[in-house]
């Protein structure tokens, strides 16, 4: 079972740290959603804390690792420079794209608006996963916090859902594909 | 239960990362206006302009983050004010990262 190295990394990035990040930063969604509408407080046992500290520090390692991932590892392949005299596109996704009006807007509308709108993501993640837990168990005395925080964690969700979606499908038109051949599992054989 | 904090703290985070994601949107939109800008934001060459705008964004977020943290370390902040200002930071910055809104400011 082998695959390209930059199909790996690009898998890495999309699935393991982009698609971990979405489920992750759902649950947080979702929590806060659900803490909103609760009678009393939720309080949890010590140890329950610091589960809930371990699961934010994880969401939002996950959010910067997607993001300095796609950066700094894949989108590099991305926009590699065409060489001179080269005719085949196959491994220069951004040049392929551009090459043809009906693919173009995969480039300039879904890759520009994905690289920059990505960022969001481990930003907001971060301011929340701080103040929810510098202020465990005491956000619910402070509802205004409480509000910014959830919308924050919408946008960080929205944001990633954004980048997820045209990775993906920009991904399916043109895959960074190429480097040398990695074996997943079995040999070679 | 701990005793109630001050809400400066998290005024803190939430105004700057707005500050941030603002930041991220104008520069996104400089970068792409402006050749000159795109040149001198081209921290690591593979990436482009990129490595610049979301390392500046980065900077002036994590900045604005300490130099709030400090100025309302302890205090009462009035929150309603933060929270609007961080939200209409934050939809610009989001409008701005819009592709064809980006174009529509540069007339392209």
């Amino acid at each position: 079972m082998e695959v390209t190295l930059r199909g790996l990394v690009s898998l890495m990035h999309g699935l393991l740290f982009g698609g971990f990040f979405l489920m992750a930063v759902s649950g947080v969604v979702v929590e806060l959603c659900r803490s909103a509408y609760a009678k009393e407080a939720p309080e949890l046992t010590p140890r329950g804390y610091r589960l809930e500290s371990i699961y934010l520090v994880v969401t939002v390692a996950l959010g910067w690792a997607a993001v300095l991932s796609g950066a700094y590892l894949v989108y590099p392949w991305y926009r590699a420079a065409l060489p001179a005299g080269v005719v085949d596109l196959a491994g220069y996704p951004q040049r392929l794209l551009l090459s043809k009006a009906t693919t173009a807007g995969w480039h300039t509308l879904g890759m520009e608006w994905k690289e920059h709108v990505a960022w969001f993501s481990p930003m907001a993640i971060t301011m929340v996963a701080y103040v929810l837990v510098k202020y465990r168990g005491t956000i619910g005395q402070h509802p205004e916090v409480k509000r910014a925080v959830l919308a924050f964690a919408m946008v960080a969700l929205l944001a990633a859902g954004i980048a997820g979606f045209w990775g993906a499908t920009i991904d399916e038109v043109a895959p960074a594909q190429g480097g040398r051949m990695v074996m997943l599992m079995g040999s070679a054989k | 239960m701990k005793g109630t904090l001050a809400n400066g703290p998290a005024g803190a985070a939430i105004l700057s990362a707005g500050i941030g994601c603002f930041a991220m949107g104008v520069l996104a939109v400089v970068a792409d206006g402006s050749k000159a800008v795109a040149k001198l934001l081209t921290f690591y060459t593979p990436t482009g302009p990129l490595s610049g705008v979301s390392t500046v964004a980065i900077v002036i977020w994590l900045a604005a983050w300490l130099v709030l943290a400090r100025w309302w370390g302890a205090r009462t902040v009035a929150m309603r004010r933060v929270n609007m200002a961080a939200f209409v930071l934050l939809a610009i910055g989001l409008l701005l990262t819009f592709p064809p809104f980006g174009d529509l400011l540069l007339g392209k």
